[in-house]
């Protein structure tokens, strides 16, 4: 007795330390409870990689302008240890340089920005400077003719510069041109090549490269974008679909000038990005970059982005794991594997709901049918479930290339799912199916999604995404109430149903 | 059938054990971690039965890798009628039983026939650990098969029936007779379908039965009535169920026990998790008994046959209360 209220009394303090953490942090740091009071701000990391050859080093990165359209550059950070580092020049041609005498093997630099949505249009200051002509040899003789070609064709159907580029995508876009065919190859992108075509057409053009924002994506490059001057503004142009105007969710990370990255003393130097999408209020923005507050430095934003992208997912799991015990200890309800769901609820998050729920039961299903087949080849067990496994991601590249052939990128949203799981699950209801019947595998197949589907709801709600980031001690709740489940001996929900026949006897 | 969900007091007052209370405040609780392989896996079990001279159906051979798999046709051409089970098996899956043969095929006992590549797979599936609790290797028993005793002619569809007694810290607390049906594929597993018949602890007789967590009054596949079952030799029975405490200390365990023509009472195999359906099939929760044995000063030097007499006079059914288990207290 005495053991059990020790027990509960840890439990409530471990709740209590939870709540007060986070309550103290409320206070200290302003982060507010609700994700609704909140501006969302864009962290944007740039990780420059390359290995070094030997002599100085020196790295320069093109920079995001001090307000790109769309966006304020609210700070900027740079993280590279033993590094000397400095923002040079102005508006778009702002570029960072990191110095360093000697250092050896490979080297990561890294750049943050944080961005501030806004309504500013950001028209760069008209800029005079013209592009060189730098076309005049580029193209052997007869892409010179094709291209001459394709150009007069646009021309013709064109009457300012904008409805010229617009002509010159569309053709350049249309698989059946032979003249379009003869110019594109694999070292020219569509935007070079665009390039080129308009300074033939003398209308003032360069090039852009532009960071699609999406949240928590890691490992992104830049997209080439192409601009145009016209009517005394540049106008960013996708040299891909010939859309105008900067996408609200498009960042430009680079105008003009030179080059995005030079490395001088290193090789193979590439750059890639992180984002992630933070609800902070901007007041407190201030205070996380500049306090030294116990709670700014003990948060889960302390950490490099790529790394807070993970952990955004990392601290739902707690939440899916209770919704998973609850439905287990307090509901009853039976599921297949004990924390499949979870995994399931998390690869739904990257799907989404429905396409997600399709996908996997098109997958388990065909899965099904498949190991009824392996099942009479009297195969040993781990053979025959890495034979699943192999069959899984055939089916997983099927159904994508299938769904995208049909116009639903859908398809893709497959991949995210764990396939070891997969396998297992289908093998182990596939035993079920033999040795219980169809009707249990229903049960357990249908609680398993049910549970997942309770589970994905609760970690998709902004609500719960905004707690367990923000305050991760939170999960120390969750932990107490997983505990206290532990503990729990009265009678499950689906108990009453199972002993419903003690009231007839 | 009027009410389709029952209430959490009338299961209280039914002393009704669910499973929540029986993992943590039962199985925690009174069955150490370490003990939990000796009931687990069957092989483990036999061998120390053989140890306690607790009867058990008699061991032939054992398969342990996959290599012996390609010459066990030797190994079975004396052995007419075998049980093959894996050891780590869990809810009577993966257990095969040869009743004869049929030149070179094996009659099963749903009377289907196997040829020995069957078997062989089945064994190659077993020592992959496709039955086994975590998926872990695992071996191969072949065992006597029981010649079942002729009290149950008429009450068994294909499979041997066998007593499930659930033990607690010695103590014989439930017992239940599970009848194979047709639904259940010859398995007395009751989730599956077979039947479960409650019995008096002191006597061994029928008190009320159930399939599918329903009560019925008669064998659904020979129409026998279950009333009359009355298991003769009842406390030799709850005997050697007493004694799997002596052999394996886990405190809470379901000792399954069938009755062999020949050899009497013996020992099928033990369980650390028993199920609760027996609560159903007794008409009575199982919470009041252990609650009972859970409070008493234990007397250490209890041998099993004291602690049998204990139970069968505590636990005895007075022929009202057997009918009526529901009557206020």
């Amino acid at each position: 007795m005495n053991q059990k209220w020790t027990f509960h009394a840890i439990l409530i303090l471990m709740a209590l330390i939870g709540i007060g953490t986070a309550v103290v942090r409320h206070l200290s740091a302003g982060t507010p409870f609700l994700p609704g009071q909140e501006k969302s701000v864009w962290l944007v990391e740039a990780r420059v990689d390359f290995d070094v050859t030997g002599g100085p080093i020196s790295a320069s990165l093109s920079l995001p302008d001090a307000q790109p359209p769309g966006f304020d550059l609210f700070d900027e950070q740079a993280a590279s240890p033993g590094y000397g580092f400095t923002v040079l020049g102005e508006g778009s041609n702002r570029r960072a340089e990191w110095t360093k005498r000697e250092a050896e093997g490979e080297q990561s630099l890294y750049y943050s920005a944080q961005l501030v949505e806004s309504d500013s249009h950001g028209v760069s200051p008209a800029g005079a400077v013209f592009p060189s002509r730098e076309y005049n040899n580029y193209w052997e003789n007869a892409q010179e003719l094709a291209a001459k070609e394709v150009l007069d064709l646009a021309r013709e159907k064109s009457s300012t510069p904008l409805s010229l580029t617009r002509e010159l995508i569309k053709l350049l876009n249309n698989p059946s041109s032979q003249n379009a065919g003869l110019l594109r190859s694999d070292t020219l992108s569509q935007a070079e090549l665009l390039i080129h075509f308009l300074s033939r057409a003398d209308i003032p053009a360069r090039y852009a490269m532009g960071l699609y924002l999406e949240d928590a994506r890691r490992r992104q490059i830049l997209t080439p974008m192409v601009e145009i001057y016209t009517e005394q503004e540049w106008l960013l142009v996708n040299p891909k679909t010939g859309d105008v105007g900067v996408p609200s969710n498009l960042l430009l990370w680079h105008r003009g000038g030179v080059s995005v990255l030079d490395v001088s003393g290193g090789e193979n130097s590439r750059v890639h990005f992180s984002m992630i999408r933070q609800t902070v209020p901007a007041a407190q923005l201030a205070q996380i970059t500049k306090s030294d507050s116990i709670f700014s430095r003990l948060g889960v934003q302390r950490l490099p982005i790529e790394e807070q992208s993970m952990f955004k997912l990392l601290l739902l799991l707690p939440l899916g794991a209770a919704v998973v015990v609850f439905m287990r200890v307090i509901i009853g309800l039976k599921t297949s594997g004990t924390f499949m769901p979870v995994l399931i609820a998390l690869a739904f998050l990257q799907t989404s709901l429905v396409e997600g729920l399709i996908s996997f039961v098109l997958i388990v299903a065909a899965g099904l049918a498949l190991r009824g087949y392996l099942s009479r080849l009297n195969l040993l067990l781990v053979s025959r479930i890495a034979a699943l496994i192999v069959l899984v991601i055939f089916m997983i590249s099927a159904f994508s290339i299938i769904g995208y052939q049909l116009g639903y990128s859908a398809g893709m949203a497959i991949t995210f799912f764990p396939m070891i799981i997969i396998a297992w699950t289908i093998e182990r209801m596939s035993i079920l199916w033999e040795e219980d019947g169809p009707s249990e595998v229903l049960t357990q197949g249908g609680g398993s999604l049910l549970v997942a589907v309770i589970a994905y709801l609760l970690m998709q709600m902004p609500l719960f995404v905004h707690l367990t980031f923000n305050f991760p001690e939170l999960n120390l709740v969750l932990l107490a109430s997983i505990l206290a489940m532990g503990q729990y001996t009265g009678y499950k929900l689906s108990e009453l149903w199972r002993f419903r026949a003690m009231d007839d006897l | 059938m009027s009410k389709r969900w029952v209430s959490i007091r009338r299961l209280q007052e039914f002393g009704m054990l669910g499973m929540n209370c029986r993992n943590v405040d039962f199985i925690n609780r009174y069955n150490r971690r370490k003990d939990f392989p000796l009931v687990d896996n069957k092989l483990k079990t036999k061998l120390l039965a053989q140890e306690y001279a607790v009867p058990t159906p008699g061991l032939k051979f054992v398969v342990r890798e996959q290599h012996e798999i390609s010459h066990i046709e030797q190994q079975l051409t004396d052995i007419a009628s075998f049980a093959l089970k894996p050891a780590k098996g869990s809810g009577g899956k993966g257990i095969l039983v040869v009743t004869g043969r049929q030149g070179d095929q094996f009659v099963r006992s749903s009377g289907a026939l196997l040829d020995i590549a069957d078997i062989r797979r089945h064994m190659s599936n077993i020592l992959a650990g496709l039955y086994s609790l975590a998926g872990s290797a695992d071996v191969v028993i072949i065992e006597d098969l029981i010649a079942f005793d002729d009290c149950f002619r008429g009450y068994s569809h294909e499979g041997v029936p066998d007593i499930r007694i659930i033990v607690f810290r010695g103590y014989p607390v439930m017992a239940m007779l599970r009848l194979a049906t047709a639904a259940s594929d010859g398995k007395a597993n009751l989730h599956q379908g077979a039947v479960g018949v409650g019995l008096a602890l002191d006597s061994g007789r029928c008190l009320q039965a159930a399939q599918f967590g329903r009560p019925i009054k008669l064998h659904p596949d020979t129409g026998c009535p279950l009333s009359d079952i009355r298991i003769s030799g009842w406390r030799e029975i709850l005997l050697l169920a007493s004694q799997c405490y002596d052999m394996t200390r886990l405190g809470y365990i379901g000792t399954d026990i069938v009755l062999d023509k020949f050899a009497g009472p013996q020992l099928l195999e033990l369980n650390a998790r028993p199920g609760l359906a027996i609560q159903i099939t007794n008409g009575r929760g199982l919470l009041p008994r252990l609650r009972h044995i859970e409070h008493m000063s234990l007397n250490r030097r209890f041998r099993a046959e004291q602690r049998v007499d204990y139970a069968m006079q505590q636990f005895a059914e007075d022929g009202s209360a057997a009918l009526s288990p529901m009557q206020d207290k």
